[in-house]
């Protein structure tokens, strides 16, 4: 896995501290050459790895990048799935089944099921289930998907519904059809770890708040700390700045300096930044 | 362990089954709906109980307590029956459409001692929690003036065909992001004793309204202005924000910030200083012991379990506290239906003396 990897809250008015932040990057970067022009940046500063929703405006992003492939020849996308607020906002429109459906490619068995109030298999939510990754998957078609996230929304909600066989079919069909390795984002680390292993998923990469303020690290961080020290699992450190909460510096050097931290996940929306964070990260990394 | 049922599963029961689930204290029995699909996978992945009928499934499960996020124009027939079996009850927002059947609900509650709590989670968000300590600390003064806004993406063409749409089932932009705001002006700065030139406008749907714009009046001769939107697709998802006016400053609510602006220090509070402080949710969010969309939705179940643990009836969201923003709701109501003043020739003889000197002055001002 790659050590330092790019985000892209930053592109998506996506900002945990401020809305007229966030307001202000969404008009920065309403038009997807902005966000290109920043992509760019990182690869000269760099970076390999753009770890990205499947926001539909990524979609833009993978035409450039499939459209100028050998400008890039190393560079990878990790996407992370599903981008919720499109299916959060069906089912407030729609309710739930017929969100399903709209997501869903019309195929007559398939609609035939949703419809009616036949009994469900268990292989038909998998059917389901395979269906939406590779509804997301599409844009990436082409392109460099070596691992595959399932995003924090989802991962959390089958983690307290106790859907752990939800994770399982995840991994295993990024696995068989993408030939990736699967990734889960979690804000509940300590159970995520403790619901993976359950289920069999040995030595999984898993994405998590770490930040030296505790920000967002449900489980409290000295329990994050110890798993970090003893839990064989693959770290990568998102919000490590904690949006702006933390200065740079002191930011990376915690996560950095904590065992098991294998990748740091960063934003930044300009060149300036992103030098800064790759060079003070090669600092404490030697990358 | 407190056994709980859930009734409704919808987006919010969702998201309540994962954090009633992940309760330590909590053990969720069982499960009910009206969709055969939805619980015949929740029963096939999780091994939850699932019903299609409340009744039976409170009949049956020996429940202590019982969570309500069915569409709210049941919520009154389902919180009477689970408290009429002595059950708790945590019941999604709007809590009832009819403030009748509200006042009998608070009632049967209040007799049987149970602890009764609405999902208005705003109040458990870092900065309006915090924005409730600096205004009940008297920071700014003399409170004249206050602003409810809410906007977000919710219907941004004609089309939808669930309950949300329905007036009668509760749905529109009044009962689902109005309430809020409206109950968070009642949790910061007290509810108002009467309304008026409320505005409630269709934009995309055909049965309930998309805007609600609305003035609000105060037995303090404070006023407040309401503006919710919910087909605003400039905002990536629900975004609520209050702003409190004071003789001695401002304060800006969001799930964000915090901002507040006073012109001089208080005696009260050593802090906030004169002049812009901002607090920021990084510092102002409290450790939850899971966490699924925000903070808010977590800190507002453990408080309900606590609560239930503690037979504490007294709640900051309680069905009683609720109830005042349906009443308010009903103001709203009644008031968009009230005949407007339009032009009809010069006012009261009163008034028209009144006015008479500023028109001799203007004729003054041409002809001297």
């Amino acid at each position: 896995m790659h050590r330092i990897l790019f985000g892209d809250n930053q592109f998506f008015g996506i900002n945990h501290m401020s809305e007229e932040k966030a307001r202000a990057q969404a008009m920065r970067f309403q038009d997807t050459q902005a966000i290109l022009e920043v992509l760019e940046a990182a690869y000269e500063e760099g970076i390999r790895v753009f770890m990205c929703t499947t926001h539909e405006r990524v979609a833009e992003v993978c035409n450039h990048f499939r459209t100028n492939a050998s400008r890039f020849p190393d560079f990878v996308f990790y996407p992370c799935m599903p981008y919720a607020h499109k299916y959060a906002n069906a089912v407030t429109e729609h309710g739930i089944v017929e969100a399903l459906r709209r997501f869903l490619p019309q195929q007559g068995a398939l609609g035939v099921l949703l419809r009616g109030s036949v009994s469900v298999a268990r292989k038909d939510v998998e059917t389901i289930a395979r269906l939406l990754i590779d509804a997301e998957m599409k844009m990436f078609a082409g392109l460099k998907t070596p691992v595959i996230f399932l995003q924090n929304v989802v991962s959390d909600l089958l983690l307290g519904m106790g859907v752990k066989d939800g994770f399982r079919t995840f991994a295993d069909y990024v696995r068989e059809r993408y030939g990736a390795e699967p990734g889960f984002i979690t804000m509940n680390l300590p159970r995520l770890l403790d619901a993976l292993a359950s289920v069999g998923i040995e030595n999984p990469i898993v994405c998590s708040n770490i930040n030296k303020i505790g920000f967002r690290m449900c489980g409290g961080m000295p329990k994050y700390e110890e798993l970090l020290r003893t839990r064989r699992f693959r770290a990568i450190a998102m919000s490590v700045f904690a949006s702006g909460a933390i200065p740079p510096r002191e930011a990376i050097e915690y996560a950095c300096k904590l065992d098991g931290v294998e990748s740091i996940v960063f934003g930044a929306s300009n060149r300036a930044n992103i030098r800064q964070t790759r060079k003070l990260i090669g600092e404490y990394w030697g990358v | 362990m407190i056994r709980a049922g859930l009734v409704g599963l919808g987006k919010m029961g969702m998201s309540h089954h994962a954090i009633f689930n992940a309760h330590p204290d909590i053990r969720l029995a069982a499960i009910c709906d009206s969709s055969q699909y939805v619980l015949g996978i929740l029963n096939k992945y999780t091994g939850v109980k699932c019903y299609d009928d409340y009744r039976r499934m409170i009949d049956e499960e020996g429940l202590d307590c019982v969570v309500v996020a069915t569409p709210s124009r049941t919520h009154a027939e389902i919180v009477g029956y689970a408290l009429a079996r002595g059950l708790h009850v945590f019941c999604e927002k709007p809590f009832v459409l009819d403030p009748h059947e509200g006042e009998a609900l608070v009632e049967l509650a209040r007799k049987a001692g149970l602890v009764t709590q609405v999902g208005y989670h705003y109040r458990f968000v870092g900065a309006f929690r915090e924005g409730k300590k600096l205004l009940d600390a008297g920071v700014l003064g003399r409170i004249h003036h206050v602003r409810a806004e809410a906007y977000g993406p919710v219907v941004v063409r004609a089309s939808g065909s669930t309950w949300r749409g329905s007036r009668s089932e509760g749905g529109g932009c009044l009962y689902d992001y109005a309430s809020h705001a409206i109950d968070l002006v009642n949790y910061l700065v007290g509810p108002p004793t009467s309304v008026s030139g409320t505005v409630l406008n269709g934009l995309f749907s055909r049965d309930v309204e998309d805007e609600v714009y609305s003035t609000f009046h105060f037995s303090s001769g404070a006023s407040g202005q309401l503006a919710v939107n919910w087909s605003d697709d400039s905002y990536r998802r629900m975004t609520t924000r209050i702003s409190v006016w004071g003789t001695n400053g401002r304060i800006n609510l969001d799930r964000q910030e915090c901002q507040i602006y006073l012109r001089e220090q208080g005696d009260a509070v050593p802090e906030p200083g004169a002049g812009w402080t901002v607090r920021y949710t990084t510092s102002l969010a409290e450790p939850v012991w899971f966490y699924l969309r925000g903070e808010e939705y977590s800190a507002q179940i453990d408080y309900f379990v606590q609560a239930v643990k503690e037979r504490r009836t007294e709640n900051v969201n309680s069905f009683e506290s609720a109830l005042a923003t349906d009443r308010v709701v009903q103001m709203l109501l009644r008031d968009a239906e009230s005949p407007r003043p339009e032009w009809s020739g010069p006012l009261t003889a009163q008034t028209e003396r009144n006015r008479s000197g500023f028109v001799k002055s203007i004729k003054k001002m041409f002809s001297g």
